[in-house]
């Protein structure tokens, strides 16, 4: 069967007057109808970018896509016009961003919000719409939802903003769902309860859901497959278990290192990345992370290393490193 | 890394906050009704000793922030005492206040709007020196500024740049090397690492840790990290609604928490593992179907351990 | 300083309005020393000459023409633009800082102190700001000293307006919290940490102030009350030649045309400067 969404060497740049910023290099990858895509990265990593990207949501000016198609259902969302694009957001492909206040007009109720991309791709009469809205909002865990689809997002505390968001997200029944750090300005109690929601809505709808995220942590509970990005590139992918057991690039691995795993205080010294995040107004030459990466060859710097299959781990376990991480660790340990 | 410290007494607090309460708005206005009043802070109380780390964790509106303010006479509290080094510190009028400025310093949590954009990182970390007098030759001061620098890890020669220059990390940095610039004896760290990315909070984390070690500074860490809370502090205290619901030994909490809320908090926080992950779950809490009794109290549950009971 | 001009030479407007308003200034402090006809003296002789560019450096020349009465108009724009760059700028300075402060004194300080400020504010600019000067200059009579207060009178509310609100969003930031937290006292967080991130609207106000208060000044020279005969002022050699439009143009057209340069040099200079003084923006480029 052919992949829900393929994406073939996407690069996207934005012109500032500071110089071209280097968002997005030549990603490529797809995801499977009923996946669940967990993309990790931090600021500048183009984990973001390349999603707005996409689907047309990126100013243009000063962003502008270089190159690269995005296949969804066989076509290629690059280029359909503004208008098919209107058509397809919401309904095919929903979104959930991380700020429900600036998402979310402050001025229309809950209702109007709701309904209006129910009101526009299915031609719903008001009395029709609302009924789904109060369902919808039922669905996502709002209590007295028939009371409370006339008020205003004020109205709503912040974890139920983001429940709002999610339910504007699937409203339409969205083949595929697409969440831009929407648990990130949460508590972890709320955070707890919407990734049990997302869950939920897995199982019940079979949606495939790109869960784009900083934290480790909510990867591992939710994705099958993890996408790590870095300075615009992938940097490693695969199933979320064997990434998380045996990472093969430096920069997943650091990552993975640096967090205290429930350590307590007076035991060791957290790994820490030296360096900080790269500048990507300079023209992009080799791996991104190789400045900042101990084990990082001659090579690395000067050539980008592909994405590839790991040698000897399961079937799509992808890295794009020039060194073989195992070895690199195991000559470390045997020096100490 | 540190030796642990011993968290018996004869040690003197360093640190006392008694009974605070900070409520905002409520007062009538002109015209229109009176809005009602928030209690931010309600009835807090806590110790923090020498040398020790105290987390305080909650959700956002917690008051843990408005705390940290409060403590540092950021914001004033509406009743209660602050007793730091043995003098209460509430009521002191501004200039009788200035020299015990000199020991308690606060980093915020977004190192992007705690600079200034049109001053200097030099020029910035500075400023405590100029302000107290410290330091009142140029180039001694500059020397100062440059050894600050190199303290917290950032070259010297950035010295003369603009924060619009550097990443969050870099500013969390020089926002480190401000508050360290008078040789306080206690920091507020309101969640410093929060607004950092994954790869620079590990690096942050650790240069907290090697001040102390260095300096011998006292923090009162405010956070939602859990797992960083345990990996940093000695002690916690877990706010909800304004009130502190636990305190205790960083162990006993999360070993064996006592109210309903830190259970819910504990068992929500994500696992960078996929296998125990997968299995994790959650405990509900619902704030607003358990709203606290006004006239509960802590109570000891364990040693150093209270919680409040109701 | 020497990054001043590297920095200016590296941008063509900010250049050009750099050196035309020098151009200005230069041609108001050496007026006298030019070898120029009289601004004053009249000649019925020499009435409503045309502008002529032949035997241009010969003494009875008037390059841009004479007026109704015979004076010489190139003479009278430069002894012109030293009074009326004189009040402009002066105006434009004083209500600058005077509105500057108390705007950041009104942002800060918030409470009573806002709210008294700005009822003033709001009780000025229901007054029509041209009436106020009008009776002000009639109580106190018209001397390029009052001339300047006035002026001022009806400039300082637009900066006190707008940054009193930038100083409201200002001042909840966390470096002004830091400020505190260290201890600094008011005057060093109004002058270190305000004053610096409110100078980009201070800057922008102030070229539109500029050129409002060159054509209020005009204005009020236009009615009689600004700077008296015979001296020559650009609002009043407008006002004396707009009835000649039509038979001798040049006698309204060239003090107008000084005008409109003297306020487009300071638009180019003023946006140059606001870049200038923007560490994001000087460090980009």
């Amino acid at each position: 069967m052919a992949p829900l969404l393929e994406i073939r060497n996407l690069t996207v740049v934005f012109d500032t007057p500071a110089g071209t910023v280097h968002a997005v290099n030549d990603v490529s990858y797809t995801i499977e109808e009923g996946e669940t895509l967990g993309i990790v990265g931090e600021s500048g990593s183009g984990k973001s970018v390349h999603a707005l990207s996409m689907v047309g949501l990126i100013a243009r000016p000063p962003g502008r896509i270089v190159s690269g198609e995005v296949y969804f259902k066989g076509r290629d969302l690059l280029k359909l016009s503004q208008r098919e694009l209107l058509d397809l957001r919401g309904k095919e492909i929903g979104f959930v961003f991380q700020d429900p206040m600036t998402s979310l007009n402050p001025v229309l109720t809950v209702e109007r919000q709701i309904a209006e991309p129910l009101r526009r791709h299915f031609n719903l009469s008001k009395n029709q719409a609302r009924e789904r809205v109060v369902e919808l909002l039922e669905l996502v865990g709002i209590p007295n939802a028939r009371e409370r689809i006339g008020q205003y997002p004020h109205e709503f505390s912040g974890g139920m903003r983001q429940r709002v968001m999610i339910a504007i997200g699937i409203s339409c029944n969205p083949k595929l769902l697409i969440a831009d750090e929407a648990t990130t300005a949460l508590d972890v109690t709320v955070q707890a309860q919407i990734l049990d929601l997302v869950r939920d809505l897995k199982k019940k709808f079979g949606t495939t859901v790109i869960w784009i995220t900083h934290d480790m942590g909510v990867v591992a509970g939710l994705a099958d497959t993890i996408q790590v990005m870095y300075g615009g590139r992938i940097m490693e992918r695969g199933p979320v278990d064997t990434v998380f057991e045996d990472p093969r690039s430096a920069y997943t691995w650091g990552l993975l290192k640096s967090l205290p795993h429930g350590g307590k205080r007076g035991t060791t010294r957290l790994y820490q990345i030296p360096g900080n995040p790269p500048n990507l107004i300079n023209e992009p030459i080799g791996d991104p992370f190789a400045p900042r990466n101990a084990f990082a060859t001659e090579r690395c710097l000067r050539e980008t290393p592909p994405l590839q299959q790991v040698e000897g781990s399961v079937p799509g376990h992808k890295a794009a490193v020039w060194y073989d991480l195992r070895e690199k660790l195991k000559k470390q340990e045997a020096k100490v | 890394m540190s030796v642990e410290r011993t968290m018996t007494p004869p040690q003197k607090p360093l640190v006392i906050a008694n009974r605070l309460c900070k409520t905002f708005g409520g007062g009538r206005s002109l015209l229109g009704p009176s809005a009602p009043a928030l209690k931010a802070v309600n009835d807090v109380s806590f110790e923090i000793f020498p040398g020790e780390t105290l987390g305080l964790v909650g959700e956002s509106g917690s008051g843990k922030s408005t705390t940290g303010r409060v403590l540092l006479q950021l914001e004033e509290p509406t009743s209660g005492d602050i007793i730091f080094k043995g003098q209460n510190l509430t009521g002191l009028s501004k200039s009788l206040l200035k020299p015990h400025r000199r020991d308690m310093q606060i980093i915020f949590q977004d190192p992007y709007s705690s600079l200034n954009p049109r001053m200097t990182v030099g020029e910035f970390v500075a400023e405590p020196l100029i302000v107290h007098g410290v330091a009142t030759n140029k180039s001694e001061r500059n020397d100062r500024v440059a050894a600050l620098f190199r303290k917290v890890g950032l070259d010297p020669s950035f010295m003369t740049r603009y924060p619009h220059e550097f990443s969050g990390g870099q500013r969390q940095r020089v926002c480190i090397a401000r508050g360290i610039a008078l040789d306080p004896a206690f920091i507020v760290a309101d969640e410093p690492i929060t607004a950092l990315d994954v790869s620079i909070q590990a690096q942050i984390v650790n240069l907290f840790q090697d001040l102390q070690d260095e300096l011998g500074l006292t923090y009162l860490f405010i956070a939602h990290d859990l797992s960083m809370i345990r990996y940093l502090c000695h002690r916690v205290a877990v706010m909800l609604r304004g009130r502190i619901v636990e305190i205790g030994p960083c162990e006993a909490i999360f070993e064996n928490p006592q109210h309903p809320y830190t259970q819910a908090l504990l068992s929500a926080i994500p696992i960078p593992d996929p296998k125990i992950e997968r299995n994790r779950r959650p405990i509900a809490f619902d704030v607003n179907a358990n709203p606290i009794p006004e006239a509960a109290t802590l109570r000891t549950v364990g040693e150093g351990h209270l919680a409040l009971v109701y | 300083m020497k990054s001043f001009l590297s920095a200016l030479l590296r941008s063509r407007a900010g250049l050009f309005g750099f050196v035309l308003v020098m151009l200005f200034v230069a041609g108001a402090i050496l007026a006298p020393y030019l070898g120029l006809a009289s601004p004053i003296r009249s000649s019925l002789t020499s009435r409503m000459v045309a502008p002529t560019w032949t035997g241009l450096f010969s003494p009875g020349a008037h390059p841009l023409g004479t007026d109704e009465l015979g004076r010489d108009i190139l003479s009278r724009i430069l002894y012109g633009s030293r009074t009326t760059l004189l009040i402009a700028a002066g105006a434009v300075i004083l209500g600058g800082a005077v509105g500057t402060l108390l705007g950041i004194i009104a942002g800060y300080y918030r409470g009573i102190v806002d709210r008294i400020l700005m009822r003033v504010v709001d009780i000025q600019l229901a007054l029509p700001l041209m009436l106020l000067a009008l009776l002000v200059v009639a109580a106190v009579g018209a001397s390029t000293q009052n001339l300047v207060i006035v002026l001022a009178l009806t400039s300082w509310l637009r900066y006190a307006r707008i940054i009193r609100g930038q100083v409201l969003a200002l001042r909840e930031r966390e470096f002004i919290l830091s400020a505190h937290a260290i201890g600094a006292g008011t005057w060093r967080i109004m002058i270190k940490h305000l004053l610096p991130n409110v100078m980009t609207p201070v800057l922008v106000i102030a070229t539109l102030e500029l050129a409002r208060i060159i054509i209020m000044d005009a204005a009020l020279s236009f009615l009689g009350l600004g700077v008296q005969p015979p001296s020559p002022s650009w609002g009043r050699m407008l006002a004396d030649g707009r009835v000649y439009i039509t038979t001798a143009w040049w006698i309204v057209t060239f003090p107008g045309l000084a005008i409109l340069l003297t306020v487009l040099s300071v638009n180019l200079l003023g946006d140059w400067l606001r870049d200038y003084f923007d560490p994001k923006l000087r460090t980009a480029r």
